[in-house]
């Protein structure tokens, strides 16, 4: 069984998350499309931790046996892992479109007759 | 009163086959438009063929979206000095026939953005996918609560907007599904928004660029979009009342 300290902790944290991911939306900061990952991150390690009988359930299943808590380990490692993956294709799509904006603006400072340096 | 300005915002993404067509109808249906088609990134000849029928033509680097290539017309027009801008989109469903309908209550100044409505009365015989037409209820449902006033169609890009509109666009429009969000951000900012009905025409070529899946993804993205927007800071002063 789950110690209770553990599951008050994990979902205080879990909140915290959720709340903070929802203000760095709101200031602008974070764009929805790159906080779903987040809040899902944040709502599944919630409904883990305040509902300790799933928790135990699933650890059954996988066969953690000694430990339940490790499954919040094991679920948070995984959803670190998708955004960090689905950060690294975002960061691939932005160095394209880079090259393309400098090509761009160094073929239109050519056209403007501004390419012999300063 | 002096003459007012206007320009026809043209958003389009890989439409060659029906830009140069729909450019041509904006103009015989009214010559004193001007026309900017924003190619979104297109890799087919949409620059090439709507510059051939006369219209400006704003060309993105690569694809920014529809919210993004929109945004873009709205900074053209904001740039030259525009009084009234209406957006058509490049495939063809909004018809140019219908704009006196948008026009008429920008020059009356009952409403800072008007909407086209395929149903505030106006087209019964639209249709749409089962999912299309249950998302775009679901959203006028949210958009009406939130904006405190009875609306239709929030996905609706057949729009006109005045001087007071082109200025908020230009500082901050959404990105996918722009029109949603767009419409609350409107009516925080003390705009007024009007939807007035219209007919808009099947698509001439192609289909919706948006699958299942991904429309349940932007449905998602954009509730929370709407639900946070609510706590945010204006981006230009609201309008007096």
């Amino acid at each position: 069984m789950t110690p209770l300290r553990v599951s008050i902790a994990a979902t205080i944290a879990s909140i915290l998350l959720i709340l903070v991911v929802l203000e760095l939306i709101r200031s602008r900061r974070l764009r929805e499309r790159y906080a779903l990952l987040w809040l899902a991150t944040g709502v599944v390690l919630l409904v883990l931790s305040a509902w300790r009988d799933a928790l135990n359930t699933i650890a059954g299943w996988v066969g953690v046996t000694g430990y339940p808590p490790a499954v919040l380990f094991a679920v948070g490692i995984l959803f670190i892992l998708l955004v960090l993956l689905h950060y690294s294709t975002v960061i691939s799509k932005l160095a394209d479109q880079n090259v393309i904006l400098a090509q761009k603006v160094a073929l239109l400072e050519e056209r403007l007759g501004s390419g012999r340096g300063p | 009163m002096s003459e007012t300005r206007r320009v026809a915002i043209v958003p389009a993404f890989q439409e060659e086959a029906v830009i140069a067509s729909l450019v041509r109808e904006i103009k015989s249906f009214d010559p004193d438009l001007d026309i900017v088609v924003v190619d979104d990134g297109s890799v087919d000849g949409t620059a090439a063929a709507a510059a051939a029928a006369g219209a400006a033509v704003v060309r993105l680097p690569f694809n920014l979206g529809i919210g993004g290539a929109v945004q873009t017309g709205f900074k053209y027009a904001l740039e030259r000095g525009y009084d009234v801008a209406v957006r058509l989109d490049g495939d063809g469903q909004h018809d140019p026939l219908e704009l006196p309908k948008l026009l008429e209550p920008l020059a009356r100044d009952e409403a800072d953005v008007v909407v086209g409505s395929r149903f505030a009365g106006g087209d019964p015989e639209y249709r749409a996918p089962f999912a299309r037409r249950a998302g775009i209820r679901f959203f006028a449902r949210l958009v009406s609560l939130l904006t405190r006033q009875r609306l239709t169609d929030t996905t609706s890009g057949f729009q006109a907007v005045n001087a007071r509109g082109i200025r908020l666009f230009a500082a901050d429009y959404p990105h996918d599904y722009p029109e949603v969000e767009a419409a609350v951000m409107v009516v925080r900012h003390r705009l007024r928004i009007l939807e007035v009905p219209v007919r808009m025409r099947e698509r001439e070529l192609g289909s919706s660029s948006i699958t299942t899946l991904r429309s349940l993804y932007y449905a998602i993205k954009v509730t929370l979009a709407l639900l946070v927007g609510i706590f945010r800071r204006r981006v230009v002063p609201a309008e007096e009342p």
